[in-house]
């Protein structure tokens, strides 16, 4: 079975619901493990990291949590596989770099998956819609629990888990909510809520973490400090910011209505005009203005425009999921061509966005 | 105020930094200064870690032995300067010096109290019942107590 059989198809897949989903997009709770006595993965020679995959895949793969499971070998994928991956949210840019010697298992739902020898021996993490970092954490502190009984993990109760870069050491963890901000930026206060949440030691990067772009207006927001707090202290120190970024989103969407509708409307039909109109367009582009037309959705501008349409859209238009619909190789204008050309049709029973009198 | 570094110019540019809610200070003197770079900002933290464990009283001068190897993996502290990663578990241990000031620029802070292994967490326990009960043996035996050594010899028998 192919990982595109496996994977429920995005239309599906975007119908997954969360609490506060209107702006947050997903959680995550992700789990740094290394084994006792075997070199990390970047240090180790190719024969060490076959070993270390040996021992954790199956491991991991035994485990009814993630029944049914699809896990391969990194090198087995394709290079397009690799990238529907990455777009999906469920490995890192540089996983999908790895070849021989690294390995995945994901489960059906989407909602948990290990990446074996990333930058450790294992990176395993749990996703949610919308916001639900509790629960991510319950998840992948069970698969966690279940795994360290067959699977000896680098640990000293000093410093706790050890880690390959002494930035993840302790507990390992990572927590993050993908946010889509796209009232804090219309706002122009963004830059003031990422060097507030900065402030608390938080990062704030791009739609594909670290060193992207905040394609879309989405935003990923997570912890950086692993080591000197508890994984529920970390948690609720984190949800206490992720809490006060949505209200100040919040508010930034009712304040943009009752003084700048205006803008805010030109922004929104303008969005919709060239998604539903254009016969070329890049993938930066696309996303930017369905950002626009979500948020367009949730102000009521659209009566028949469903959240799940405009995400749907936003994962068909990426460029490995573009060329997955298609047989044949296709090149990045060719690309914007068919992109366009699906945003036309889906769009068409769409009537255009109406501002309230 | 003497320069930290030279100890003997007086200081004049003072550098700062919060890190959660440690202050770390650092104070130069023109001519050290320069040569640490300080007009770059990007090299703070660096010379604030430097300078720290530098002046540390009567710290041994290991961690600048950057031709050390690991044990176990064969890494050396110039290839973590390179990398900023480890090469294998051990290296905490052969690469220990110097490893808490750097903690403390990244952390919140140097000892874990996250989550524990079960197995571990379990022997501990063991371990730390164990000990209670031959102290209490050994009590027992002092005072001549027979009947309730010999049920603590038998319940320290089961648990080893």
């Amino acid at each position: 079975m192919t990982i595109h059989e496996f994977l429920a198809p995005p239309a599906v897949a975007c119908q997954r619901t969360g609490p506060r989903d209107q702006i947050v997009m997903s959680s995550r709770v992700r789990l740094a493990r290394n084994l006792k006595k075997h070199p990390f993965p970047s240090w180790a020679k190719k024969p060490d990291r076959l070993r270390v995959l040996e021992a954790i895949q199956p491991a991991v793969e035994t485990l009814p949590q993630l029944a049914p499971h699809f896990g391969a070998a990194m090198d087995d994928l394709s290079a397009l596989d690799k990238q529907i991956l990455v777009e999906r949210h469920l490995i890192s840019r540089e996983h999908a770099a790895k070849g021989s010697g690294s390995g995945l298992v994901v489960n059906q739902e989407e909602s948990l998956c290990v990446m074996i020898n990333e930058e450790d021996h294992l990176r395993m993490q749990a996703l949610r819609p919308g916001l639900q970092i509790k629960a991510c954490w319950q998840a992948i502190d069970a698969l966690d629990s279940a795994l360290e009984t067959k699977l000896a993990f680098a640990f000293t109760p000093e410093l706790g888990y050890l880690t390959a870069c002494p930035t993840n050491l302790g507990t390992g963890i990572r927590v993050s909510a993908m946010l889509h901000l796209p009232g804090l930026v219309l706002a122009e206060e963004i830059t003031r809520i990422i060097n507030a949440a900065n402030k608390l030691n938080f990062a704030v990067r791009g739609l594909y973490g670290e060193g992207t772009e905040a394609l879309g207006n989405v935003f990923q927001v997570s912890n950086q400090m692993t080591l000197g707090e508890s994984e529920p202290q970390i948690i609720e120190r984190i949800s206490k910011a992720l809490n006060q970024i949505i209200e100040e989103e919040e508010n930034a969407r009712l304040l943009l209505i009752e003084k700048k509708s205006k803008i805010v409307f030109n922004h929104i039909g303008r969005a919709y005009g060239v998604l539903a109109n254009a016969h070329t367009i890049t993938s930066k582009e696309t996303m930017n203005l369905l950002s626009l037309l979500r948020l367009g959705g949730e102000l009521g501008l659209f009566t028949k425009l469903d959240r799940s349409l405009t995400d749907e859209m936003f994962l068909l238009t990426q460029p490995a999921h573009l060329q997955q619909q298609h047989a044949e190789k296709l090149g990045a204008e060719e690309r914007d061509i068919l992109r366009a050309t699906m945003l036309r049709n889906r769009l068409r029973d769409i009537p255009r966005p109406q501002a309230p009198e | 105020m003497l320069c930290n570094a030279c100890k003997q110019n007086e200081a004049k540019v003072h550098l700062t930094k919060i890190v959660g809610d440690k202050m770390q200070k650092v104070d130069l003197c023109e001519d050290c200064s320069k040569d640490k770079g300080v007009d770059d900002p990007t090299s703070y933290s660096d010379l604030l870690l430097g300078l720290s464990a530098a002046a540390a009283p009567s710290e041994p001068e290991t961690a600048t032995d950057l031709g050390a190897k690991c044990p176990t993996c064969g890494y050396s502290q110039a290839d973590f300067k390179k990398a900023g990663r480890f090469g294998c578990s051990e290296c905490y241990i052969t690469f220990s010096d110097g490893l808490e000031g750097m903690l403390k620029t990244m952390h919140k802070g140097t000892r874990h109290t996250g989550k524990v292994p079960a197995a571990l967490q379990q022997s501990r326990a063991e371990a730390q019942k164990l000990k209670q009960l031959q102290k209490r043996l050994e009590k027992a035996v002092t005072e001549e107590n027979f009947e309730e050594a010999a049920q603590l010899r038998d319940e320290i028998k089961r648990l080893k």
